[in-house]
């Protein structure tokens, strides 16, 4: 029988470690929402793990260090940005592309900060809900970026479906011929949106190196970045299933932890095999209804754009 | 003024071979400035990076050796790229070639059958295939994206490795080191220079280089696949098989990528560890673009690439991070991308007045 303590270390761990993906995937569903995919996630959640944890280092300022690694991602998303709307690479290629450089840049500069580690960010306690019997215990345990990540989802969702911007932005992705007929500037909506997603994607790493280490390691996301993308065709395209498809793997990755405790007879290595093996299978089983995909897929999804006039 | 893109009728060759060069000098320029601005002398540590290190008989065939895995990748990845499928996973298809090969090696540890090194080479070959079946199903049967799964795999391989070398296939004696038993002599690749590490896998190259240019220019299979990549309503509207195209070239490079791996492994290793490759799955990749996804450039970039990873070893020296390597990688993929441009668009001035008329 599985205590209730133990339960509670499971859901806090898992819901931490599902954050970084939230943000991280957050991003990528508003950069494919405007019509790109952006495989550099990877890349740009590293870039924004190394600034960040330089910044929350030196200064000990968390949200200054969630700032700077925000617009560290942001910049270097840039640099997908230009090469795909301006030079027009291929999206797969420019991204590749962005994972190697983030890879590679965050290593290089990244080695003076290697083995230092720092104080994590303090958890904070929920008024109502930590009153709660047996599982109020959790909202003592969470840090305010658990609580921010959720939020931000609420907030992407309600600007992708009510707001004015939301239209603009969907209509570039879903056809940007005719969104460029009525005059909307579809190369700008798609920077910010890129510019956006790598912020978010910064964020995402900047937890993972300040709040959940933390320490920086050179390639730490260990394939986030990819299971971020993954878990936006997971959701298809909407951001309150990409929250569900966060936990779950937020489970599933800390069963590695966890399975001891558990009592799992599972090697480790084998345990930490399975937030990857559970990507694979969820992405084989919303993939399979080919329909259902074109259906919530942006209908220029991946589409490269030139403007006819 | 401003400049402006117009499209070109045709792809200009000049840029198609031209963007290769002007990217490699972008990124030397860009290797002169980075040590330049870490406090190095720019000039000391280029010629530490890129000439040094292949200076001398020894550094010549440790740079064949380094290009050969970069070209076998290389050459698989550039067939399927042709076709527009992205296999993503050959790090992780290399892997399972390591562990194939080095299971038959250590299967074979005591029995002293001559010439087990081709029973490696081939059981790493079938592994590295096997590994890349699983994404070529599920694109085939289930529609899941190719770049998505078999990147996954890689980080399965990567575990599935520490698995065993920290079990089944570690050294009994080997004071519970994470690491197998050393190969016996019959398994391990006979050498092709002696006083070298370079062995006689590397003939794999120039019969995988031509087999490759003929898969491409004399066959159908490979027009097919061309036609999938630059036109795929044609390719539809003739009733080529997308299915089969896919499976082409992911048994193709999880073959080669396999077959990397067991020779690593049967090679300059020696032994099955952790970690076999640094990263020559990823650097195909540049490899593949870099050269063209044609057989001899793909050779050329191979040994560019190659350059680039053991130069990275030697300005360690210097007090340089050997992430310098994957950091050029980077570089020299994205003014690749941005070079490119030049083969289908031509840069045009345009002044304000004169937009209209000219574009």
């Amino acid at each position: 029988m599985i205590d209730s303590a133990l339960m509670i270390a499971i859901l806090v761990s898992a819901m931490r470690t599902a954050t970084p993906l939230i943000l991280a995937a957050l991003g990528e569903l508003v950069v494919e929402k405007a019509g790109c995919v952006n495989l550099g996630v990877e890349g740009m959640m590293l870039v924004g793990a190394v600034t960040g944890f330089a910044v929350g280092l030196t200064t000990g300022n968390f949200a200054l260090a969630f700032m700077v690694g925000a617009l560290a991602g942001a910049g270097f998303s840039l640099i997908y940005g230009v090469l795909v709307l301006v030079f027009q690479v291929n999206q797969y290629a420019a991204g590749l592309a962005l994972t190697i450089l983030g890879g590679g840049a965050s290593a290089f500069w990244g080695q003076t900060w290697q083995g230092r580690n720092m104080r994590g960010l303090q958890p904070v306690e929920l008024p109502v809900l930590s009153e709660l019997p047996v599982i109020g215990v959790m909202f003592t345990r969470l840090d305010v970026v658990v609580y921010m990540a959720l939020a931000a989802t609420v907030i992407v969702g309600l600007i992708l479906t009510r707001t004015r911007v939301g239209l603009i932005l969907r209509a570039v992705g879903e056809n940007h011929d005719s969104a460029h007929a009525l005059g909307f500037s579809v190369v700008k909506v798609r920077f910010a949106a890129i510019a956006f997603g790598g912020a978010f994607a910064g964020m995402g790493g900047a937890y993972l190196s300040c709040v959940m280490t933390p320490l920086w390691i050179e390639g730490m996301t260990a394939g986030r970045g990819w299971i971020a993308v993954a878990l936006v065709v997971f959701a298809t395209w909407k951001p309150a299933r990409l929250v569900l498809g966060a936990w779950l793997f937020g489970l599933v990755s800390v069963m590695q932890i966890h399975g001891q405790g558990l009592g799992l007879a599972v090697p480790s290595h084998v345990l930490a095999m399975l937030p990857y093996l559970v990507t694979i299978l969820v992405l084989v089983l919303i993939s399979r209804d080919a329909t259902r995909i074109r259906l919530n897929a942006p209908g220029c999804l991946g589409k490269p754009f030139r403007p006819t006039a | 003024m401003r400049l402006r893109l117009v499209p070109r009728l045709k792809p200009s060759p000049v840029a198609l071979y031209g963007a290769p060069v002007l990217a490699i000098a972008l990124t030397v320029t860009f290797g002169f400035f980075l040590f330049l601005g870490i406090g190095r002398d720019p000039w000391a540590a280029l010629y530490a990076y890129f000439i040094a290190p292949v200076n001398s008989a020894f550094g010549l065939s440790e740079w064949l050796l380094a290009a050969l895995p970069l070209a076998l990748i290389g050459l698989g990845l550039a067939v399927g790229f042709r076709a527009n499928i992205w296999n993503i996973g050959a790090e992780g298809q290399l892997v399972l070639g390591a562990i194939g090969g080095g299971a038959v090696a250590l299967a074979l540890w005591r029995e002293d059958v001559p010439g087990t090194f081709v029973l490696v080479c081939v059981a790493g070959a079938l592994a590295g295939m096997a590994w890349a079946a699983i994404p070529a199903l599920l694109r085939t049967k289930f529609n899941a994206n190719e770049i998505l799964t078999s990147l996954m795999l890689i980080y399965v391989a990567d575990q599935l490795l520490g698995w065993l070398v920290h079990g089944a296939l570690r050294n009994p004696q080997g004071f519970g080191f994470p690491e197998s038993r050393l190969f016996s002599p019959e398994a391990v690749m006979p050498l092709l220079w002696p006083g070298t590490r370079l062995h006689i896998g590397w003939l794999a190259l120039p019969v995988a280089a031509l087999a490759v240019w003929f898969l491409m220019n004399h066959m159908v299979a490979g027009f097919r696949l061309r036609v999938g990549g630059d036109a795929a309503n044609a390719a539809t509207y003739a009733g080529f098989s997308r299915s089969r195209m896919v499976w082409l070239s992911f048994l193709l490079t999880g073959g080669l990528a396999g077959l990397v791996g067991a020779m690593e492994v049967a090679g300059p290793v020696g032994q099955l560890l952790p970690k076999i490759s640094p990263g020559y799955g990823f650097a195909a990749i540049i490899v593949a673009f870099l050269g063209r996804l044609n057989p001899v450039g793909v050779v050329l970039a191979a040994h560019l690439l190659a350059l680039i990873l053991i130069g990275g070893e030697n300005v360690q020296m210097l007090g340089v991070p050997v992430a310098v390597a994957q950091l050029f990688q980077g570089v020299l993929l994205v003014t690749l991308l941005a070079s490119d441009v030049l083969v289908r668009y031509r840069v045009v001035r345009v002044g304000r007045l004169g937009e209209r008329a000219r574009g």
